[in-house]
């Protein structure tokens, strides 16, 4: 009853960065909330993420955090509450819909199109940007040729973040385990969001893929100017790269704020190691 | 790093294996006719061989590329044969030329049973597996019910339909041309060989080119992974259609090919077992796999011949067959024995 | 009255695709197969019990029961050696092979006993005495002073419908192995790891599916007693719809299935078009899926994101 009369201005902004404080957030949600059947999954979840930001979403196994990235992406419809994409309401767009407006999402357990080259499925991530109709393909009309040669050097380009242009022509099931976790953050950039989500991005991965894989999340913000929001349970990659970091558990927010904020705060320290028995 | 991997910049120069394979066969096949040194029964198989390898190739486009079940492909054969007889027959006087009243029927065929595919598929594609697969099959079915007792006359005064009973109420000139249950008789028999070989390289060169586009890209990604399809923006619902209506237009064209070989054709002739049939064509060839269908539709439509020395047997042959090839293809241990006698490929594990 | 005599033969029909359609959804249910040769099983059931009867001269109870014995060891082996090799294979590959095994079934019987169609003779029938003293056969009874007529094979189809529902439902609920198989049809890793002999299970799935569907095979040819080697393909085709349509994996679902396609059948046969009836079945099943696209009974499941 009293987490929703409280008199705090929803959303907060205090997260975003500075240099993103005077523009309109990328992405806001207001009293986000779905229920599974009586369970609250997610309840009265607000945050405002800035333009240019990478924000952290961490929390224990089971608070909840994918099933945001759902809400988000509308693999879920919610149940209550309301997601802004860069000021618009998101209510009546589908997941493909929600991607054109300019979310890309990976997932936790991947989900690549597993037959197709790695280069195709980076091309896939452009079909929406590709104009060209099916009667072009079928006939090989000029603007077939024009769009294919784009694509091909575009996904070639894109591939070259991560140094897997050499792997193109490769099947994408059969990359490596790390491989086809960037493969998925390759395809989502493909889709040209303005917000990444990346679900456990660094799963699976040793600590130098895992420092490499910091290096391209900076480096893929800076490049293409977007926000990206992650779900992590490497602390040290969360700690380093997160401007802002939300705190999820049993679906609430328990905290928001800076590294620094987050790693003092005692609910954390609390949700994550279990309450200390007082002496 | 990549060498080791598997590639599959292959896929292309497949594609140019197989119309060079159609090709040199359908070279064959003439020189052969021509000189009188192949059988007549065999050649008399030649262009329902053509309308075959169409059909499993459109339906490899379902089942292999778009990744569903279809258990009622016959049911767009069916609307391609009748709307494409019935086309042939209006035209006689307008287009006496036959080649050139053959290929407007064939178009007239795909476009009806793109019709059908399109207003077939608004149900169909919105449900999943085995679901999709048994609508399909009730599509089959309730196509076949209808041309079973559907009418069609045509005078002077246009065509004129009806259904259950003949209430077509022609005038003296004018022609029954769909009679119900007794379907479409004296049919001009103006399909041949060349003509269904044309057709096979119109489908094929439609086919691979639909696949390696965006649109081929596309429905490859819904079958590998809808959800993640979908997060990629990619409109589920069109692309589908697409793959299963451009599937239809084939299946009717070769409808269209296979009626006009034959002088009467019924409906019953395109019944569920007809679509089982070229499915297991598409499963044999393996899916996606487009000279594979090609060559499983050609090597079981002969096959029944061949084991003509079986006499009653045969049939039985047949299944039995059939059923030795899906277990080798696909049980484990009998795989890795195969497997094992290749030895380049042993080779290549043993490097691995 | 005639509203009355549709009704009950629509349920007649129904109990005997309720009973086909049983076979494939317990199969579907643990297999994930669809058993394409199902319905020629029936058949094969028919010609047995046909020649027991009126080549042997045994009496119709012993038919029946050397029928369930043919169709069930038939089960076994074509599960054993034409599925179970194909257990990890992709499901295309078995459908594919249930449809060999569905021709080489049809053809088999087509060689043993010959595509002449065998009149069935019909096994529930009273022979009585009128009032003259003549011996006459009795296969109907009269109700509503002979305003409706059922006859014998009618009455026996919906009982013994009713008892195998009750009989695999107490089976597959209190009955270890009905627990088993079960068991086997949500996760057969867990049931493995549970001790649960999957192979035996499955089997024995295979085994309760084929003897019913005998069964199904000498009731459906006392009601249509025409017999050939594709008798079995229609009728297997509709329960398989049936299936689908109750929703497939699940028993009541089969019933409900099964009840509701052979009373939409006979009624469209009755009141709209005889031709078109198969039409008139299918275009309500396609109705159902649009509305229910799980089936009627059926569980939607929903995949994990």
């Amino acid at each position: 009853m009293t987490a929703k009369t409280k008199l705090v201005p929803v959303p907060s902004p205090n997260m975003i960065p500075d240099r993103d404080i005077d523009k309109r957030p990328i992405l806001e949600c207001i009293n986000l909330g779905i229920t599974f059947g009586g369970l609250k999954a997610v309840e009265d979840f607000n945050l405002a993420i800035g333009r240019t930001e990478i924000a952290g979403l961490i929390g224990p196994n089971g608070a909840g955090k994918t099933t945001v990235f759902n809400l988000l992406t509308k693999v879920y419809q919610p149940t209550r509450g309301t997601i802004l994409l860069d000021g618009n309401d998101t209510h009546d767009m589908d997941t493909a819909h929600v991607n054109r407006a300019g979310i890309a999402r990976t997932f936790q357990n991947i989900r690549l199109f597993q037959n197709l080259s790695v280069e195709d499925n980076v091309k896939v991530g452009m079909d929406t940007q590709m104009h060209y109709n099916m009667w072009s393909g079928i006939f090989r009309l000029p603007t077939y040729w024009k769009e294919e040669k784009t694509a091909h050097e575009r996904a070639l380009e894109l591939l070259s973040i991560f140094h897997m242009a050499d792997l193109a022509g490769v099947k994408a099931g059969s990359l490596p385990y790390g491989a086809q976790r960037r493969l998925e953050i390759v395809r989502a950039l493909a889709t040209n969001p303005s917000l990444l989500l990346l679900d456990e991005p660094a799963a699976g991965m040793n600590p130098s893929e895992t420092a490499e894989l910091m290096e391209n999340i900076r480096k893929i913000r800076d490049t293409f100017q977007i926000a990206i929001l992650l779900i992590e349970h490497d602390m040290n990659l969360v700690m380093n790269i997160c401007e802002g970091i939300c705190v999820l558990n049993f679906g609430r927010i328990i905290a928001k704020g800076t590294p620094e904020d987050i790693q003092a705060n005692p609910a954390v320290i609390e949700a994550y190691l279990g309450k200390k028995k007082e002496a | 790093m990549a060498n080791k991997l598997n590639t599959l910049n292959k896929t292309n120069r497949w594609n140019y294996i197989t119309y060079l394979l159609v090709i040199i066969a359908y070279v064959i096949l003439q020189v052969m006719s021509s000189t009188g040194s192949i059988s007549s029964s065999l050649k008399g198989m030649l262009v329902p061989i053509c309308a075959y390898v169409v059909m499993a190739v459109s339906l490899n486009l379902t089942v292999g590329v778009l990744g569903e079940l279809s258990l009622g492909h016959a049911g767009f054969m069916s609307v391609g044969a009748f709307t494409g007889v019935t086309a042939a027959v209006s035209l006689q006087n307008l287009i006496p030329f036959a080649p050139l009243r053959l290929a407007v029927s064939m178009v007239v065929a795909a476009l009806f049973a793109a019709l059908a595919g399109f207003l077939i598929g608004i149900p169909v594609l919105r449900l999943k597996g085995d679901y999709l697969a048994i609508v399909t099959l009730a599509f089959g079915e309730i196509i076949k019910s209808i041309f079973n007792n559907l009418y069609v006359g045509l005078d002077e005064s246009g065509f004129h339909f009806s259904l259950l009973s003949d209430t077509t109420d022609l005038s003296e000139n004018g022609t029954l041309i769909i009679g119900g249950p007794m379907g479409i008789g004296s049919i001009q028999k103006i399909s041949t060989f060349t003509a269904g070989f044309i057709l096979v390289m119109i489908t094929l060169v439609v086919v691979f080119h639909l696949v390696n586009s965006r649109a081929g890209r596309a429905i490859m990604a819904i079958r590998d992974n809808r959800i993640a399809a979908e997060s990629v923006g990619l409109n589920i619902t069109k692309y589908k259609m697409m793959a299963f209506v451009t599937s239809a237009a084939l299946a009717g064209s070769a409808g269209a090919l296979f009626a006009m070989n034959y002088s009467t054709i019924v409906a019953n002739k395109f019944d569920f077992n007809t679509s089982i049939l070229v499915l297991v064509f598409v499963v044999l060839g393996g899916l996606g796999n487009m000279l594979g269908s090609i060559i499983a539709a050609a090597a079981l439509t002969i096959l029944p011949e061949a084991l003509r020395e079986f006499s009653d047997y045969r049939m039985l042959v047949y299944a039995i067959v059939l059923i030795l090839v899906m277990l080798a293809t696909n049980n484990p241990t009998l795989k890795s024995f195969l497997a094992r006698l290749k030895p380049g490929k042993r080779g290549e594990k043993e490097a691995a | 009255m005639t509203f009355l005599n549709y009704l009950i033969s629509g349920i007649s029909l129904g109990s005997i695709y309720a009973i086909i359609a049983l076979g494939y959804t317990m199969v579907y249910g643990i297999a994930k197969m669809l058993n394409f040769a199902h319905g020629d099983v029936i058949m094969v059931g028919a010609y047995i019990c046909f020649y027991a009867v009126s080549r042997y001269s045994l009496p119709p109870l012993v038919g029946v029961i050397l029928a369930m014995l043919v169709c069930t060891v038939l089960g076994i082996v074509v599960e054993r050696l034409a599925y179970k090799p194909l257990r990890s294979a992709p499901s295309l590959a078995v459908l594919i092979t249930a449809i060999g095994v569905s021709y080489f079934l049809q053809n088999a019987a087509l060689l043993l006993w010959s595509s002449n169609p065998k009149v069935f003779p019909n096994a529930f029938v009273i022979n009585t005495i009128d009032e003259a003293g003549n011996p006459v056969v009795q296969s109907s009874i009269d109700l509503f002073g002979g305003q409706l007529k059922v006859s014998f094979v009618t009455i026996a189809t919906i009982a013994i419908c009713i008892v195998i529902m009750l009989a695999l439902l107490w089976f597959t609920s209190k009955t270890r192995l009905g627990k088993a198989m079960r068991a086997c049809s949500e996760d057969k890793g867990a049931a493995q790891l549970m001790g649960i002999n999957v192979n035996a299970t499955i089997s024995m799935t295979f085994a309760i599916g084929s003897g019913l569907a005998a069964i199904a095979g000498v009731l459906l040819c006392s009601a249509y007693p025409t017999l050939v080697p594709t008798t079995g393909s229609m009728p297997g085709i509709k329960a398989f719809t049936a299936a689908v349509f109750g929703g497939i994996g699940s028993i009541p679902g089969a019933l409900l299935g099964g009840l509701l396609l052979g009373i939409i059948e006979i009624f469209a046969k009755a009141y709209i078009s005889t031709q078109l009836s198969d039409a008139i079945v299918f275009a309500v099943l396609i109705v159902v899926l649009l509305v229910k696209p799980a089936g009627l009974l059926g569980k939607q499941i929903r995949e994990k994101v």
